[in-house]
């Protein structure tokens, strides 16, 4: 069959996934150091595997993804930094390996819309507010407060 | 019988014509009669959509290959409750299913909606009946699922082996109830748009339609992410996929929407931006189908090469959203803004919600839509995936979260914020000395695992703080507190399970990511590895045989205190129809936590590598979206939501108060 996917939603995640099926990490990638493995583990959840749809090396089974953790394993056993692994794999695999794009000119609308709409929001609510000023509210007797409590909480 | 099927497709076609004209014609010109057109055209075009669906899996039961659709998706051998599945498991059938569900809503206001005011009836149908000719449109010309083939073929290509699983069965409809669902407070939205005006029968009939596809999109989800952890082989429950985003999108502005219909009910405020977010929803839920079924995310070129179906859905999109929207800006200025309320009051807590709910749901969009447009427009390529939503969702959800407990024990109007402290006092308490122990005590504590696990405490516990200060826990007998506790409205039920559900998930998903253990490692027969204090002996690999598959299954004995306590299984599995390998996870639950355990490559000397995993909590996260569908389902019992239920039954005095609009 050609590469048309006719899914129901949620499954075309599983079916590219299933691209194949042994395992991610596997025994003989791990690293005798547990915490040389550890910064491995952590540096291969950010990295994509280039030829599945949405996963890190960390949970792909693709043989790209497998060199990809040895060599990020190689570079740390190495005595790279976790910024200087990245930044070799960012040189030779591009940007699109990277599953936190950097904060650039490029991707500024991406991380900026979270902090502006938030801001956005919250001054447009403050502002609203301001301008319908609520009247001053009368006060209520004991005896008016209980019954108004009443009929609202029922 | 495929083509009575088909005839009945094109007739429910004709139909959705005849309600999107009609009625809207009869509310132009007040015209009684033709307004009257809308219901009994509803009704009748669902019936035709359900024959039509119930044709096509008919052709899947019988296993009739002389249809495409059915060829390409179904095997002679495959277990009937999979053959039966698959008829929505592939593009077209799923895209019946989902104007099934269309129609199926419509006839429900055509059938309860003899209360609603005639012309508000009558739009209410006639966009419905707008957004059905589309996706008929739709499917009769680029997805039919009934084209015959000839010669017939002897043997189908069997079902995708990842959907022969029964979560095919429940995912997908219960995520169109909910997707499709939101259409009804869409038509709704825009039929007032027409109108021009927003009465408080509007309002009514809005939230417990809101309340209806929340409840089942929730259950959508949370159904769709434990297929996906048992499926998968590793025990991820959530991947921040454009997928799953397209899904979770539409539940976020949902449940925005829910909370602001909350106020414009009581309150008759925000009904400008309730109708916004009305609109908003669907279009969420639009843009979802149009992300799945287009093709656009496994790659923009696949999307340029083959763009039948693409362009297509991209013209529903724009028609709807941008007529609507572009209505929206002609006539919002009509509707009168509602009532005032002071910032720190119960209205003033829903607008805080709504500003997180949506900015988060911006923040969802931007990430899955950006390496999209990124590449469209400059041809770069980058990837936005967990780390970025960790990073900006994240931090959204953690003020959100932490005013949750303060929003239902606010009054309307002006609040006392102090008051409600007081009161949350208990909660803050627990919640601390929760936060205290999981940082400080159980190993493998952090400052995220500590302020998750508080966070979640502060839910659980501040939704039970309304539950007791709205019976008057201390302040009144034990006896008069039962009483009151009784007969608290049903509604103030629903909320609070539905925010305790929301902890519980939290605790579900920080447990299992803060204090979940991991081994991989090679095993031979009779080997044992512990994990977490559990012992597990692996028994060896046996092949079996099963209905349209082979596996070798690999067993493993669970050793409790020394003692046998019952087995493991995790499986390899061959489907030869499509040379297909799958992986069968091995679970079992523990209390609340789940040993997890998969197979991986053979080796030549009879070794297996194994990945296990001890997930503590984890059963939590679905749970808790369990226990968030029961509030939904506890609210839409309270009798001020059963819209059309006549007041009987109930003293005079209290059906009055419930029944006028406060």
């Amino acid at each position: 069959m050609k590469a048309r996917f006719s899914l129901a939603p949620l499954l075309l995640l599983l079916a590219l996934v299933f691209a194949g099926t042994a395992q991610a990490v596997k025994p003989d990638e791990v690293l005798a150091d547990p915490a040389l493995e550890a910064r491995a583990r952590a540096l291969s959840e950010g990295l994509r595997c280039m030829v599945c749809q949405n996963q890190s090396i960390d949970e792909s089974d693709a043989d790209l993804a497998r060199d990809l953790r040895i060599l990020v394993r190689q570079r740390l056993v190495a005595g790279d930094t976790d910024q200087q692994v990245m930044d070799y794999i960012v040189s030779r695999y591009g940007e699109f390996v990277l599953l936190k794009p950097r904060f650039s000119l490029r991707n500024a609308l991406l991380w900026g819309t979270p902090v502006l709409l938030l801001l956005a929001g919250g001054i447009f609510i403050v502002m609203s507010t301001r301008s319908r000023r609520p009247a001053p509210d009368g006060t209520l007797s004991a005896d008016e407060q209980a019954a108004l409590d009443k009929i609202l909480r029922d | 019988m495929v083509e009575t099927g088909h005839f009945a497709l094109v007739l429910a076609f004709a139909l959705s014509l005849v309600q999107m004209l009609l009625p809207l014609v009869g509310a132009r010109s007040g015209n009684r009669r033709l307004m009257a057109v809308g219901g009994p055209v509803a009704v009748t075009g669902f019936a035709l959509t359900a024959l039509s669906f119930a044709a096509l899996a008919g052709a899947y039961a019988g296993s009739d290959f002389s249809v495409a659709n059915v060829w390409e998706n179904s095997h002679s051998l495959q277990p009937m409750i999979y053959k039966i599945t698959g008829t929505w498991g592939n593009h077209e059938g799923s895209m019946l299913l989902w104007v099934l569900i269309l129609t199926f809503f419509g006839a429900l206001v055509a059938v309860f909606g003899s209360n609603l005011p005639e012309t508000l009836k009558a739009n209410v149908l006639a966009v419905q009946g707008t957004i059905g000719a589309a996706f008929f449109l739709f499917i009769l010309t680029t997805s039919n699922p009934f084209i015959r083939l000839n010669p017939a073929p002897i043997e189908g290509r069997d079902l995708n082996p990842v959907l022969q699983d029964l979560g095919l069965a429940i995912h997908p409809p219960l995520l169109y109830l909910g997707y499709v669902g939101f259409s009804i407070c869409f038509s709704f939205s825009v039929a007032a748009l027409i109108e021009g005006r927003i009465d408080a029968s509007w309002a009514r009939w809005v939230r417990p339609w809101t309340l209806v596809a929340w409840m089942f999109l929730t259950g959508g989800i949370a159904m769709g992410s434990y297929w996906a952890y048992y499926e998968l082989g590793w025990g991820g429950f959530w991947f921040w996929d454009p997928v799953e985003n397209a899904s979770f999108m539409p539940w976020l502005a949902g449940t925005a929407l829910l909370h602001s219909a909350i106020v414009m009910e009581k309150r008759s405020a925000l009904k400008i931006w309730t109708l916004l977010l009305a609109i908003l929803t669907f279009s969420l839920s639009l843009l979802g189908t149009f992300l799945v079924r287009s093709g656009v995310l496994t790659s923009v070129h696949a999307f340029a090469t083959d763009p039948a179906r693409g362009v297509f859905i991209l013209c529903i999109l724009t028609l709807f959203i941008g007529g609507s929207l572009a209505l929206f800006a002609l006539r919002a200025s009509r509707l009168t803004a509602g009532g005032l309320f002071h910032p720190i009051s119960r209205e003033g807590a829903l607008v805080l919600n709504n500003l997180f709910l949506t900015t988060a749901t911006a923040t969802v969009l931007v990430g899955t839509l950006y390496p999209l447009v990124l590449e469209a427009t400059t041809g770069g390529k980058i990837s936005v995936g967990a780390p970025f939503f960790d990073l900006t969702f994240g931090p959204l959800m953690l003020p959100l979260l932490a005013i949750v407990p303060f929003g239902p024990l606010l009054a309307w109007k002006r609040g006392d914020i102090l008051a409600a402290s007081q009161r949350l006092m208990a909660a803050f308490a627990l919640a601390i000395a929760a936060m205290l122990v999981a940082g400080l005590f159980i190993d493998g504590g952090s400052v995220f695992a500590a302020l998750g696990v508080g966070l979640a405490v502060w839910l659980v516990a501040g939704a039970l703080t309304d539950l007791a200060v709205k019976s008057g826990v201390g302040s009144v007998t034990p006896a008069v507190m039962l009483r009151r506790f009784a007969g608290l409205p049903r509604s103030v039920f629903g909320t609070a399970l539905a925010h305790l559900g929301l902890g519980l998930t939290l605790l579900g998903i920080v447990g299992t990511l803060s204090f979940g253990t991991e081994k991989i490692l090679t095993m031979r027969a009779g080997e044992t590895v512990d994990l977490s204090g559990h012992t597990l002996r692996f028994e060896g690999l046996f092949p079996r045989k099963g209905p349209n598959f082979t596996e070798d299954r690999g067993r493993f004995l669970l050793i409790s205190n020394g003692n046998a306590d019952g087995e493991i299984t995790s499986a390899k599995r061959f489907y030869p129809a499509r040379q297909t390998v799958t992986t069968e996870s091995g679970i079992r639950t523990l209390g609340l936590s789940q040993l997890y355990l998969s197979l991986g490559d053979e080796g030549k000397d009879g070794s297996v590598v194994v990945r296990l995993w001890w997930k503590p909590l984890v059963t939590l996260i679905w749970g808790g979206g369990l226990v968030m569908m029961g509030g939904a389902a506890m609210s839409l019992l309270d009798r001020r939501l059963r819209v059309g239920a006549p007041a009987r039954r109930r003293k005079p005095a209290a059906a009055a108060a419930s029944a006028s609009p406060t």
